[in-house]
């Protein structure tokens, strides 16, 4: 079972941005445990272009698709045998990226 | 009622949770488990008539039920290979143990009470898949329409599913945060058999009482040193204690001061004060109660008195101000109230109750207490509105039947 694994940053008190090491550290873990399938972080929302080519021609529009206060900050894919598995890891991975997580099946 | 009617409902008290469980083992899917089951059911109903009944109805629904699932499998998921099938057409092993507690049903639970579940659709859905309550009486219990409910159980049983929530024992260190989400559960399921809430059903279901008990035993027995299991263990027993007391011959609803305290049960008042006493003595040491200890208290003063003018009432509120502090919840309030009109007379109370009607103008027990109140004070017509009230609200035969008498004796 595949479970994307969001990590969601505000940006009215942001985590800190010293992870880094530790969040290496952690994906180094992921693989060697056989649950590391995918990692990234992302640039900032306003580097995000949203474009709609479901009319005549495509329609590009400068920024996220929803502007919040909260926003996508990075993903994992991982893949872990149930819910209670991904939780415990995503419990750990939360305090070390400083972040709040939201953990979500593929279908 | 016919006697196939009787053994059918005798089966679905007994056997719908174990049937629901060990289907749940057995295809690791609750919404298949559960749609089974009732099918089974189903078949029961429309055979058993011509038929008859088969001499051992649990076992003969579990198989019906089995076959049931495994034609639905098919016809809903194409892709289950024919190895797979086949292993689940035959797979008769026992279920994989879990330790010193063996139990389908518990792990059901324990599935059922998952974290990653809101505590309302928690709480629904253990009383769906274990008590084998209707969405309608579910419904009835949470004050929600039926619709809200019937949503709430299938967006969870989706969710138990998409996310892979496992059917499985908690680790041991998982436990103790995952009991308290179980025990409100089963302190519900306790209530719904104490209170029954269905239009069909007698005003009390004493298997659903026995259910909680049973599993409130096995959960004891699996976290001894936890206070709050022993509380409502104790709570519940001394609740039950007083069970038979408390309806009459014509299913009239007997009040606490009216019941025939001879006829509450000695046993199972002796266990649940050992219990209160257990939970004393942990307190005095140091350990905050939590709701349930407290709450078993309170049922601990009540069955101590032999005459319900030696309850001491004064002990009765301060254990109910101790229990503001920890669930601030108008429900608690309301029943503080109804101590206070003991202690301190009817019009405070009145003050206190008027206070809750915001929160509480959809729960009969409000305009109950509020009619209670009114009587005593003599204000026959207001005791009368409230009454008519407390009537339309409450789904409870005896309860109903003791609030007709009430108003009917107004003058």
């Amino acid at each position: 079972m595949q479970y994307l694994v969001s990590v969601i940053d505000d940006k009215s008190s942001p985590g800190s941005s010293d992870r880094r090491p530790a969040i290496s550290e952690f994906n180094e873990r992921l693989i060697a445990d056989g649950y590391w399938v995918f990692a990234g972080g992302l640039a900032d929302p306003d580097a995000a272009t949203v474009i709609d080519n479901r009319g005549e021609q495509p329609m590009l529009s400068d920024g996220p698709f929803v502007e919040s206060k909260e926003y996508l900050a990075g993903v994992w894919v991982w893949e872990a045998p149930d819910l209670d598995v991904a939780l415990a890891l995503a419990a750990e991975a939360s305090k070390i990226c400083d972040r709040k997580l939201e953990v979500r099946p593929f279908q | 009622m016919s006697d196939v009617e009787d053994a059918i409902s005798r089966a679905y008290r007994g056997e719908w949770a174990r049937i629901v469980a060990s289907l749940t083992r057995r295809f690791s899917n609750l919404d298949l488990a559960e749609e089974a089951a009732a099918e089974a059911f189903a078949t029961a109903v429309a055979r058993w008539p011509t038929d008859g009944v088969p001499p051992n109805p649990g076992a003969w629904l579990t198989t019906t039920a089995t076959r049931k699932g495994i034609d639905r499998m098919r016809r809903e998921n194409q892709r289950v290979g024919k190895h797979k099938e086949a292993q689940m057409v035959f797979d008769n092993a026992p279920p994989e143990s879990i330790g010193a507690i063996d139990d389908d049903r518990l792990r059901l639970i324990f599935t059922c009470c998952h974290p990653a579940l809101a505590m309302e659709t928690r709480v629904a859905l253990t009383l769906r898949m274990i008590g084998g309550l209707t969405v309608a009486e579910i419904a009835r219990a949470f004050l929600v329409s039926e619709s809200t409910m019937g949503q709430r159980i299938t967006r969870a049983k989706a969710k138990i599913k998409a996310a892979r929530i496992p059917y499985r024992m908690p680790s041991a260190a998982d436990l103790p945060g995952r009991v308290s989400g179980v025990l409100a559960v089963l302190f519900l399921v306790f209530n719904e058999g104490y209170l029954a809430t269905g239009p069909g059903t007698g005003p009390v279901r004493a298997d659903l009482t026995a259910e909680a008990i049973r599993l409130t035993r096995l959960v004891r027995a699996l976290m001894p040193e936890d206070g709050e299991v022993a509380g409502l263990l104790a709570l519940m027993l001394l609740t039950e204690a007083r069970r038979t007391a408390r309806i009459s011959m014509n299913g009239e609803l007997i009040p606490l001061d009216e019941q025939d305290r001879g006829a509450w049960d000695p046993a199972l008042i002796a266990e649940g004060h050992r219990l209160v006493r257990e939970r004393l003595a942990a307190a005095a040491a140091g350990e905050a109660p939590g709701r349930y200890q407290i709450l078993a208290a309170i049922g601990a003063v009540h069955t101590s008195a032999r005459d319900i003018r030696d309850t001491d009432w004064s002990q009765v509120v301060a254990l109910y101000d101790q229990l503001v502090n920890v669930d601030p919840s108008p429900i608690i309030a309301l029943n503080r109230a109804i101590a206070v009109a003991e202690l301190d007379g009817p019009r405070v109370a009145l003050a206190t109750v008027d206070r809750l009607e915001t929160g509480l103008n959809g729960y009969h027990a409000f305009h109950a207490t509020r009619a209670d109140l009114l009587r005593r004070l003599g204000r026959s017509q207001d005791a009368r509105a409230a009454y008519d009230k407390a009537i339309d609200l409450a789904g409870n035969t005896a309860e109903t039947a003791n609030l007709s008498r009430r108003r009917d004796q107004l003058q």
